[in-house]
């Protein structure tokens, strides 16, 4: 840590912070994967979370995931409400003996100490409707904010978990103001410069969240949208069916294609909530119909090769 | 006697679920070492976020040995019999056994012998079942071995078991068990942060003092005591007070295991929202206390935290930390209730036109209009204005609209109060927003300004009897839409207030809105499956309107109106009972429960002041010695007529022939019952029931003297009728007041 330049520190920058928390779990052997690329909602659905939960096979990854939520854009007049930010996610499967230690550290990797903070595990059972799924662990408060999520996958996609994934997710930007200092998300230092050189969380998104926000709330095409949810849908159901090797439910061979068909409706339905063109009882509705793709996609997943028993 | 330590290490297990959980485990343990046959002298169990332990002292070093009989065939049964008495005994041979004499035929009983076993290896069977099957509201599986089913499913994961057993002087051993791979050991760990090593223990002294040492506090009421003494320190130190919260100090206290308490203070501008908002930010969200400054009985920008550990800063860092926090906490509170001042309450009203309050009973709107009609009639009744009840009535619910409610769904009707003031109410009428909810339970306060009564009232009665129309009647433990405390509410608001209703008028009442108003949901659910029908061209335009002409003259037919009048009747009757069984139940700590009986007994009563004078009076009455020789000569009457009447299989009603009469006790006592029943009767049209009760001791004397000297059952049958149905006059007269019968003794 020493070796770093200043800049690259992780309460100096935003993009130093991201890699302090890259290096420090590449370190407990995880695979460091780079951003799914498309729209979600939150790192859990990337497949490497949703999909890799599921089987027996052993599976550790980080990464960062951008993750959008239409309804939370504030056309960047909030300091803390983004339509659009970053999620860090932590995928051990099994759940390591020492998870809650190895979350700890990684705080003092991002230069939050133990000894100088009040670190608590306050409960909070997590549970995702669109997912069909469900986990018990808590938020991780640090000085009365909460800057992690701590989970212990118990079912995901309506499958059991065997064995439990340990999930750990932390908001980058709320944690990266509070180590920066800074009260608005949009003074938070990117790169670490000062002076010509610096560019801030503003500089880089501050114009994309005002024009989220007018598209999300006020001109995103709901007829567009109602048509890609049904396509989506229809999509997913058809690849799920054809991947089915032999047409025999006992290989699949397309589960993440399908899958990619259901994190495209879930974003979608965001959108059309956002856009407030759904009504309450229809979003229920519209709720189920993506937890049934999930579901579909994990019964589809535990028969390929990499969620299948051995 | 050795004594038993557990303790069970896991992960931060939450906080709502330690107390019943350490209450679990003592029970656990203890029940099932009872069922072993071994009695310990004393146990208790303690919680912290990362452990249960439970310390039982005093238990027998073995179980008692166990001697059985069992009985066997009779001598010289057949073989069968035999062989399977010896494999079922353990026995080798008949020799084993003894031979008991008996008149029908002596027979072979085996004397088994269970010596009893180390009490620590009963011990190490029990506690892994108990861990196995321990009731936690919502388990978890981890790990590696969460691979294999039957894995073992706790809280969060469970890292170590302490289980040791000894006596006092020596050193005690590890109860030898594991669950799911865990094995017991003496092992534990100190502090997460401040003395995370591992920590060798023997037995409980040395574990809560070990544990103390390593910054763990064992035991979680003395851990309640340091916060809330520290706390109210630290405010006393700054000449302020602390906000006494007792339910957030448990919490708290299930959340760390070293509590530190520190101040922390926010800007000064935030102490314009008021002082409850504050308090539920900081206490909902951030666990923390709230500090009032007693010159002047407000909040002050400071606030109480409670850490788990003694920073190496002395807690500067974490203070600003938490501050931070709640300064965008009540940023957001404070444009939550400056956004809801902006809104006109009654602006808000049409939106409850899209809320259901029950599919049976319609719209929030609905209820509303109800309320306020309802208000209207009760208003002059208890002194109130009328118009400014249904203005309180129209408002008093338009803060369940509001984000700060929204928010803090506790705040319902204060935030309205707050509200209504601020758009220049009266001040009656803003009050009546948070008083017609209460009282909430038998320790809250009841409604006195009479337009908060009006409200409250019509707002409990429209409840009540919208659900008595729709058949939703508390049943057993279940109550889901809080009835009972509704009905206790509105007798409550009515002694307290000593307001003199007729409740089945004003039930009538409330019942004649909600039937129209279920009429009118009927009516709306028709019209829409209709207007689909039409929609998918299976019904005609002309048909569709006909149908629906034809359910509206259904629905307001008089033959329908009769039915509904008649069903109304036995319904709001039966409400009235519900009311006077929980009017009974509120005099039973201070009236003998007979009393009320007999007060109850005599005709229909609904107005609830009415009833507790007569029972105060009748009461008091019994206390003298006219009202118990008149009990006692009423009673005396009433149980000869009861066996004459058994016997004759008749009645005797109807006045008695003056002349058949032949003695002059007769005569006297009929003169008494006449005179009497004139003064009470009007003594009670009077509501005077002391009164009443004065003219019923004039009865006494005559009473008295008739059963002296008349003999009831006379040999000429005329003049023995005659008397029974003096008798019965006796019972009859004093009915003006009470039905002796039913009153004991």
């Amino acid at each position: 840590m020493d070796a770093l330049p200043d800049h690259m520190r992780p309460e100096r920058s935003f993009q130093g912070f991201i890699l302090a928390l890259q290096r420090f779990w590449a370190e407990q052997g995880c695979v460091i994967l780079q951003p799914y690329d498309m729209e979600m909602g939150a790192g859990t659905f990337h497949p490497a979370t949703t999909l890799r939960a599921l089987g027996p096979k052993r599976w550790n990854a980080a990464y960062v995931q951008p993750s959008r939520r239409p309804k939370d854009g504030r056309y960047g007049e909030n300091p803390n409400r983004l339509q659009h930010y970053y999620q860090f996610q932590v995928i051990m499967k099994p759940s390591p003996p020492n998870l809650q230690d190895l979350y700890l550290k990684s705080l003092a990797a991002i230069g939050i100490d133990s000894s100088l903070h009040d670190i608590r595990f306050v409960e909070d059972d997590w549970e995702s409707p669109t997912l069909g799924a469900w986990g018990l662990g808590w938020e991780c408060w640090c000085d009365g904010m909460e800057v992690s999520q701590f989970t212990y996958f118990q079912q995901v996609a309506g499958v059991e978990c065997a064995p439990v994934a340990g999930e750990l997710t932390y908001g980058l930007e709320r944690l990266a103001m509070y180590v920066q200092g800074v009260d608005r998300v949009y003074d938070l230092n990117f790169n670490g410069r000062e002076g010509a050189d610096k560019v801030t969380y503003g500089d880089v998104f501050l114009q994309a969240e005002q024009e989220y926000s007018r598209h999300n709330f006020e001109h995103s095409d709901s007829e567009m949208l109602f048509r890609q949810f049904t396509m989506a849908e229809e999509a997913c159901r058809k690849y799920l069916e054809a991947g089915w090797k032999d047409g025999k439910r006992e290989a699949h061979l397309m589960a993440l294609p399908a899958y990619d068909q259901c994190i495209k409706a879930s974003h979608v339905f965001n959108l059309l909530d956002a856009r407030g063109v759904i009504s309450v009882t229809e979003r229920q509705s519209y709720i189920m119909r993506v937890r049934e793709l999930a579901k579909a996609c994990g019964e589809a997943w535990v028969h390929t090769e990499a969620g299948r028993a051995v | 006697m050795p004594d038993l330590l557990l303790e069970l290490f896991s992960e931060e297990v939450p906080a709502r679920m330690q107390a019943k959980a350490a209450d679990d485990l003592r029970r656990m343990v203890t029940d099932k070492l009872v069922a072993e046959g071994l009695v310990y002298e004393g146990a208790k169990a303690f919680a912290t976020p990362r452990r249960l332990a439970l310390t039982v002292h005093g238990i027998p070093v073995r179980q008692p040995d166990l001697k059985t009989e069992r009985r066997g065939p009779k001598i010289g049964a057949p073989d069968a019999a035999v062989q399977g008495f010896l494999k079922a005994t353990g026995l080798k041979s008949l020799d084993e056994a003894t031979i008991q004499r008996d008149p029908k035929g002596d027979f072979y009983v085996a004397l088994i012998e269970k010596s009893g076993r180390a009490a620590i290896d009963v011990i190490a069977e029990i506690l892994p079942v108990i861990i196995r099957t321990f009731p936690w509201p919502k388990s978890m599986r981890w790990g590696e071995r969460s691979a294999k089913s039957g894995s073992l499913s706790w809280v969060r994961p469970l890292h170590s078991i302490v289980a040791t057993f000894g006596i006092e002087t020596e050193e005690p051993d590890v109860v030898k068990f594991s669950v799911d791979g865990i094995e017991a050991e003496q092992t534990t760990f100190g502090h997460r942060f401040m003395a995370p090593a591992a920590i060798s223990v023997r037995r409980f002294e040395d574990y809560e003092a070990k544990l103390k040492a390593a910054k763990v506090v064992l035991d979680p009421q003395a851990r309640k005591d340091i916060i809330l003494d520290d706390a109210k320190e630290l405010a006393f130190a700054q000449g302020f007070d602390l906000v006494d919260d007792q339910v957030l100090a448990d919490e708290v206290a299930g959340l760390v295991e070293w509590p530190v308490a520190l101040m922390g203070s926010f800007e000064a501008e935030y102490l314009s929202i008021p002082d409850e908002v504050i308090r539920a930010t900081i206490r909902n969200n951030q666990k923390c206390f709230v500090v009032r400054d007693p010159k002047t009985g407000k909040l002050t920008n400071k606030f109480i935290l409670t850490a788990n550990i003694e920073a190496s800063d002395g807690g500067k860092t974490i203070i600003g930390g938490n501050e931070r926090v709640i300064r965008a906490r009540l940023s957001d509170a404070k444009f939550f209730y400056e956004t809801d001042l902006k809104t006109n309450l009654e602006a808000r009203l049409p939106k409850f036109e899209q809320i259901v309050f029950h599919e049976k009973l319609g719209t929030q709107a609905e209820r509303i209009k109800r309320i306020e009609r309802l208000a209207a009639e009760i208003a002059p009744l208890v002194g109130a204005d009328v118009e400014k009840a249904k203005r309180a009535a129209l408002v008093a619910k338009a803060d369940l609209l509001t984000e700060v409610v929204g928010e803090f769904p506790e705040l319902q009707g204060l935030m309205g109060k707050y509200y209504a003031l601020a758009q220049g109410e009266d001040a009656s009428v803003a009050a009546a927003s948070e008083e017609h909810y209460k009282p909430q339970g038998p320790a809250d306060r009841v409604p006195t300004d009479p337009v908060s009564v009006a409200v409250a009232l019509a707002d409990k009665i429209d409840t009540l009897v919208g659900f008595w129309a729709i058949d939703e009647k508390p049943t057993g433990s279940k109550d889901p839409y809080a009835l009972r405390r509704a009905a206790l509410g509105v007798i409550r608001i009515i002694m307290e207030n000593g307001l003199r209703l007729e409740l089945y008028d004003l039930f009538t009442l409330a019942d004649i809105e909600i039937l129209l108003d279920i009429k009118g949901v009927k009516l709306d659910r028709q019209q829409i499956s209709l207007d689909e029908l039409e929609k998918e061209g299976a019904l005609s335009h002309e048909s569709a309107v006909r149908m629906r002409a034809k359910l509206i003259d259904r629905l307001f037919s008089d033959e329908v109106s009769n039915k509904e009048h008649e069903e109304a009747v036995g319904r709001l009757f039966n409400l009235l009972d519900f009311h006077v069984d929980r009017l009974e139940t509120q005099f039973r700590s201070t009236v003998r429960p007979d009393l009320v009986q007999a007060a109850l007994a005599i005709q229909l009563e609904d107005d609830l002041v009415r009833i507790s004078r007569r029972v105060e009076a009748l009461g008091k009455f019994l206390e003298t010695d006219d009202g118990k020789n008149l009990l006692a000569g009423t009673k005396r009457a009433s149980n000869i007529l009861s066996i004459e009447e058994k016997k004759d299989k008749r009645s005797f009603d109807g006045a008695p022939d003056a002349g058949l009469y032949n003695l002059p006790e007769e005569k006297a006592l009929a003169v008494a019952i006449d005179q009497v029943k004139g003064e009470a009767a009007a003594a009670v049209a009077e509501e005077d029931f002391a009164g009443a009760m004065g003219a019923m001791a004039k009865l006494r004397p005559a009473v008295d003297s008739f059963f002296d000297k008349v003999k009831v059952n006379d040999d000429e049958p005329a003049v023995r009728e005659n008397r029974l149905k003096l008798l019965n006059e006796i019972r009859a007269a004093t009915r003006a007041v009470a039905d002796f019968s039913r009153i004991e003794g």
